[in-house]
């Protein structure tokens, strides 16, 4: 199938982006990596009136190290976080968790940001960034904005971005040295996840634990550590009031129980990293 | 100079392929002036058309054309089907729409892109009608009728019976029986659907190019549609294909509706297809519920089987269907010596897209019934399942065997292959990784799959539908030619022209292998052209590549050709080198004296004679050289007036065990191991035999555990993207340790079965024993997806 | 700040395969098809048009990435290689293509010059993967007739392997 027409755009400043975002409002839509995008302009399930490339934006394609976050640009291919030779120090998380993010292929275009953008319930970036409480940075005409994870983050593929704002990076905060732990169920590899679980140790008595593809956005709990019966417990009461959802390739009974299996083996797995 | 047949003889079409030098049909050159199309579809699973408007959409620059299903019906007549009901169906709807997906309009214009904007503008109204998905809810009487001149939906009833098999379930100590299923999905080509036609209006001819894959059974079904002779119709086929898995016969409503709109447009119209149309409407394998019961003694020797057969067809039966509920018939009764079966046919339709052919045609619907059973055999009787398919192989030394329904099984050793694969510590060792996965507390289960392979159809099977009332009417249908032709031109060159389609299978360096061991020379001086040009090759309705026909067949034509060029050749060279003709031989690239070597010629300068110099030739020989072998084996007999039918030529056998374990975490079926034993007879070239049985296999896979074609309630069509219709990736096939037997098959020269299509019909079945093994469940949803898994092992509805 | 209407045609430049090559595009024209209608380079191939099949993976600047999810006028400049790039002047196979000749690894050859520049790619960034390296890059690609083995056999040669995991087909 082929898109339906639409301008295009490509600044070569964020002042310059920011101002056709001013400009156009709804109308425009950014394009970075374009992997989820350009796909659904082919289906014709996207009509933005305007397209706006900032891949070519110099300034957005940087990683910058701030010492307790590192600062992820918006031009940013999920490929050259992979390969940035500290993110298995800084961001073991991320490390854990990209190589799931699609395939080889679309890494080398997708970027970081875009992932969190666009808000698939089941982006293993955006669960990242919900777990590690990291930052989204906005630019518009009116100012920047920095808005933490959770306020960004509303429901399936909706944020709190206006029209008007680009998303200029994502900051995740340092984790060195914390265990971490990551898992996906999909029905084949690269796929969309079912369900993605993530943990984070947050000391010895308690984990951070998230998860995707279970509701809209990504849900992050705390869970005490101390007594594995208890730990379990807490996970099943999360599995009972998140629900899940149904979809062609898993039932929202499933999906609970795919929490319930993997919540308490993802927690494991990130305690013993952290030893 | 060792044969070349018979080794792994590296494929002559690689080069060209792997510089991206490929010419597939989206590939070649079009005329000046070639309009695109575009194919507006149903969004509604069963409707009355109720209003066409293409104004808004014409008025865009750059569009030619809106064609309707009234524009169509005008020009051009139903399409042919071999059953003969009220059920019209010409390349477009008319007046009703009937699955989703159906092509309702055509628009034509400057390019694709504007085309799709101007689908957008036409105005379409519709009068949605309920509609029916379940095949067994389209049999109800209260059911929504798909065409009412016919009245049902169910459109074809027929019952058959051989040998006895009351007394045989009389007479039985037990009665085992199995309800079985087996999903829609279809080998979704990486290429889809092209057709590029023009109109030449001083001949009123079409002259068509399409990735078609034949049969050529049905050129005929698509002059007849156009309403012009044969010869009128002109269709070729471009030198590359990527891939068709028999997919590709169903690109031919779409070559009578392009070429439709190159008449109306007075210009050439290409439609290139896209994945998402492929998807919802290209064309799909039937789904299939069978009733099997088995009348068994307590050691489980099968006496008598009974089968009901119910298979959906869509919203159309398209010719040459029902093809996958008969292309099996003559060996329903599998790889095992059962004299006693009934059967039960039934065809059904209901609002999906139309079914057509697919690899196994019929093979995996039949064995996932058998097989099935017969490990429900084994339980019921408290019997090892091994021990109940041994008991029932038809033994060596019935062959050549007549199967109950009419199939001659021409060779083979069921009973060795079965003992050489679960020899070698390979079933000690499955049943080793069982027993300590199971003492882990872990879910884990071994199948087997024992099958009976066919290859190279019959033309007359499909007529086996008819009752023999209708046969005699109709007059007698069988065979299957194969033609292919040798030339060799003034310089000593060699080409060779033959009867298949090219999609992958290596046709080009197999036969090249054949003619240059004839000729004593190398693949690499062997021209091979399989463009196919009906208004220039040689051809017949059994042309094209389907049902593994190429290998008992077309090469089979060549080896003559071949052989009948080399005859002629060693009797130019005996005159030229003054010697006897039985002591030539062609060798090296010389034609020569057998018992005096040194006396040779080059071979161009021999064959060159033949056209430079006949007067050189021996007495009374023809000059040019250029051979035609037509190849039409005798026992495709017409079925019998009994209904017994000879389905296929050549028949191999593939045995299947596997070890399958449940995640215990996330429900997905993991193989843990996977043997399969082939026996094809004869292999023609090793390495391309293995490519086609690991891609057979990855298909069987992707059957067993991923692939269906889901629709709602409602019709909705849910799979329409390949996000959705999940295709394996490397990931998800796992490896399979493949073994050969070779029983040649005494009905062709060469000895060699086709063998491409085998695994489609094991691995499904042999994964779902596995599972039922390893949950002790009787009924097994294929695909086991771990949506499925889940809601057996939780309970609840999946 | 570079503008384009929608009804717009510009003249697109880029390098393909190492030669300066343009042609027009409207802003929605997919790479895909630019290389194929616009450019006659027909070695790339479409398979889906929604980025799962991986037939039309392209390099541009070094990275192969999804030409049906490219606009050509992304690839304005850029540097873009196909499967035509591979071979020598006179048709020798480069190693890569000489593995997958050795190991049977392409049947209808359609998804394989997508497979052939992602690998180009990845085997330029690491030159000696493991087989489960192999396998992780090759899911990016969907092929219908080979099941996938002799691909990794092929490219476990070319990664300079001498023999994969895979059990053979033996007699």
């Amino acid at each position: 199938m082929k898109p339906r027409p639409f301008d295009y755009v490509r600044p070569d400043s964020v002042d310059e982006a920011v101002a056709v975002l001013a400009e156009h409002g709804e109308e425009a839509r950014v394009l970075a990596g374009g992997q989820s995008l350009v796909a659904m302009l082919n289906l014709r399930l996207a009509d933005p009136a305007v397209l706006v490339d900032i891949t070519r934006i110099a300034a957005l394609d940087e990683i910058y190290d701030l010492g307790d976050r590192i600062e992820v640009g918006a031009a940013v291919t999920q490929n050259r976080l992979l390969a940035w030779p500290r993110l298995a120090d800084k961001l073991p998380l991320l490390a854990a968790a990209l190589p799931f993010v699609g395939h080889f292929q679309t890494r080398n275009k997708g970027t970081v940001c875009g992932s969190v953008a666009h808000a698939d319930p089941s982006s293993e970036i955006a669960l990242s960034l919900a777990v590690l409480a990291g930052e989204v940075v906005l630019r518009s005409q009116r100012g920047t904005r920095v808005l933490a994870a959770a306020a960004f983050q509303k429901d399936m593929l909706t944020t709190a971005r206006e029209p008007d704002e680009l998303i200029t990076a994502v900051r995740f905060p340092v984790m060195s040295g914390r265990g971490v732990a990551f898992r996906e169920v999909a029905r084949r590899h690269g796929d969309f996840a079912i369900i993605a679980v993530a943990a984070l140790v947050e000391d010895k008595a308690a984990v951070r634990l998230g998860v995707g593809g279970m509701s809209g956005r990504p849900v992050v709990r705390h869970i005490a550590t101390a007594d594995g019966s208890a730990a379990r417990d807490t996970i099943d009461g999360m599995a009972l009031e998140l629900q899940g959802y149904e979809d062609l390739h898993a039932s929202a009974a499933m999906r609970r129980d795919l929490l319930r299996r993997l919540g308490p083996v993802v927690i494991d797995e990130a305690i013993r990293c952290a030893a | 100079m060792p044969p070349l047949v018979g080794t792994s003889t590296l494929r002559k079409e690689d080069p060209a392929l792997l510089s991206g030098q490929g010419r597939y049909a989206d590939d070649l050159p079009t005329a000046a002036g070639t309009l695109h199309a575009h194919v507006i579809r149903s969004p509604h699973p069963h409707a009355d058309i109720v209003r066409i408007d293409p104004a808004e959409a014409l008025a865009k620059d750059g569009v030619w054309a809106v064609i309707t299903g009234e524009d169509v019906r005008k020009i051009s007549d139903p399409f042919l089907v071999a059953l003969k009901t009220p059920v019209h169906q010409w390349s477009l709807a008319v007046g009703r729409v009937r699955y989703v997906g159906e092509p309702v309009a055509l628009v034509v214009a400057e390019n694709r892109y504007l085309a799709e904007d101007a689908g957008e503008l036409v105005q379409i109204e519709y009068r949605p009608l309920d509609a029916v998905i379940d095949p067994q809810a389209a049999c109800a009487a209260s059911a929504p009728v798909l065409h009412p001149e016919a009245k049902t939906n169910e459109i074809s009833v027929r019952k058959f019976s051989y040998g006895d098999t009351k007394s045989a379930f009389e007479r039985a100590d037990a009665r085992v029986a199995l309800s079985s299923s087996f999903p829609r999905l279809s080998f979704t080509p990486m290429e889809c659907y092209v057709v590029v036609a023009q109109y030449n209006p001083a001949e009123r001819g079409y002259d068509v190019l399409a990735n078609f894959q034949g049969p050529f059974s049905t050129h005929p079904v698509m002059a007849r549609a156009l309403r012009v002779p044969g010869p009128k119709l002109r269709l070729r086929i471009p030198p590359d294909s990527g891939g068709s898995f028999g997919i590709k016969l169903s690109v031919f409503p779409y070559i009578v509706l392009t070429a439709i709109a190159a008449r109306i447009t007075g210009r050439p119209v290409k439609w290139v297809e896209d994945r998402v149309e492929h998807l919802c409407a290209a064309s799909s394998g039937p789904n299939r519920i069978t009733e099997i019961e088995a009348a068994v003694t307590r050691d489980g020797r099968i006496l008598g089987l009974r089968l009901d057969q119910l298979e959906d067809y869509g919203a159309f039966l398209r010719a040459p269907m029902p093809g996958p509920l008969y292309r099996m018939h003559g060996a329903v009764t599998g790889a095992y010596d059962i004299a006693n079966v009934d059967v039960i046919n039934r065809v059904v339709l209901t609002n999906k897209m139309p079914a057509s052919l697919i690899r196994g045609f019929g093979g995996p619907q039949l064995y996932m019934a058998l097989e099935r059973l017969v490990q429900r055999i084994a339980i019921e009787l408290g019997l090892d399942p091994l021990d109940v398919i041994r008991r029932n192989l038809v033994p060596a030394h019935k062959m050549p065997y007549r199967a109950a329904a009419g199939s001659l099984y021409d060779s083979g050793d069921y009973p060795r292959a079965v003992a050489t694969a679960t020899g070698g510590g390979r079933l000690d060792d499955l049943k080793r990784r069982r027993d300590a996965a199971r003492a882990a507390g872990r879910k884990y289960g071994i199948g087997f799959a024992a099958i009976v392979e066919p290859a190279m159809s019959n033309m007359g099977y499909l007529s086996t539908l008819l009752t023999a009332d209708a046969r005699d009417k109709a007059g007698p249908k069988n065979g299957a030619v194969s033609m292919v032709t040798v030339n060799i031109d003034p310089l000593g060159a060699v080409s060779v022209t033959a009867d298949c389609t090219v999609q992958g299978q290596g046709h080009e360096t197999v036969l090249a292998q054949i003619v240059a061991d004839q000729l004593g020379l190398k693949p690499d001086d062997i021209n091979v052209v399989l463009e196919m040009d009906t208004a220039k090759d040689q051809w017949s309705i059994a042309a094209g590549t389907y049902s593994c026909r190429f290998t008992p067949g077309t090469a089979v034509a060549a080896h003559i050709a071949a052989g009948r060029m080399a005859d002629k050749l060693k009797e130019i060279g005996a005159k030229q080198l003054n010697v006897l003709p039985a002591d030539v031989e062609l060798a090296q690239g010389k034609i020569r004296s057998r018992s005096n070597p040194d006396n040779a010629a080059p071979f161009g300068r021999v064959a060159g004679t033949s056209h430079w110099s006949p007067v050189m030739l021996p007495e009374g020989m023809a000059p040019a050289l250029s051979e035609t072998a037509l190849w039409m084996p005798p026992e495709l007999e017409p079925p019998s007036s009994d209904d017994r039918i000879n389905t296929s030529l050549t028949y191999g056998f593939v045995f299947d065990m596997c070890g399958i374990e449940i995640d215990p975490l996330t429900y997905q079926v993991r193989v843990d191991r996977y043997v399969s034993m082939h026996d094809a007879g004869r292999i023609l070239n090793p390495m391309i035999a293995d490519g086609q049985m690991r891609g057979a296999f990855a298909q069987g896979i992707a059957a067993a555990l991923y692939e269906e074609f889901t629709y709602n309630d409602e019709g909705a069509f849910l799979t329409g993207t390949f996000a959705d219709y999940l295709v394996p990736t490397v990931s998800e096939i796992p490896a399979v340790e493949m073994l050969h037997q070779e029983t040649p098959s005494p009905l062709t020269p060469l000895g060699a079965k086709g063998l491409a299509e085998g695994n489609c019909m094991s691995v499904p079945v042999c994964i779902a024993n596995a599972i039922a093994d390893a949950l002790g469940v009787k009924d097994v949803p294929v695909p086991a997806s771990p949506r499925r898994i889940h809601a057996l092992l939780e309970g609840g509805g999946g | 700040m570079r503008r384009i209407a929608k009804d717009q045609r510009v003249r697109i430049r880029l390098t393909l395969n190492g030669r300066a090559a343009a042609a027009e595009a409207e802003p929605r024209l997919l790479l895909s098809d630019f290389l194929r209608h616009g450019l006659g380079a027909t070695g790339t191939h479409v398979g889906c048009e929604h980025g799962v099949c991986g037939c039309c993976t392209v390099l541009i600047d070094g990275a192969a990435v999804r030409s049906c999810l490219t606009f050509a006028v992304q690839a304005e400049g850029c540097d873009v290689r196909t499967a035509e790039s591979l071979a020598g002047p006179d048709g020798t196979l480069n190693p890569l293509q000489q593995a997958f000749q050795n190991h049977h690894a392409l049947q209808c050859g359609f998804c394989t010059p997508g497979i052939l520049m992602s690998f180009t790619d990845y085997l330029e960034r690491n030159p000696r993967p493991s087989e489960a390296e192999i396998r992780e890059v090759l899911s990016g690609h969907l092929c219908r007739c080979t099941g996938y083995a002799g691909i990794v056999s092929a490219l476990l040669e070319a990664a300079g392997h001498r023999q994969s995991s895979e059990p053979r087909s033996k007699s």
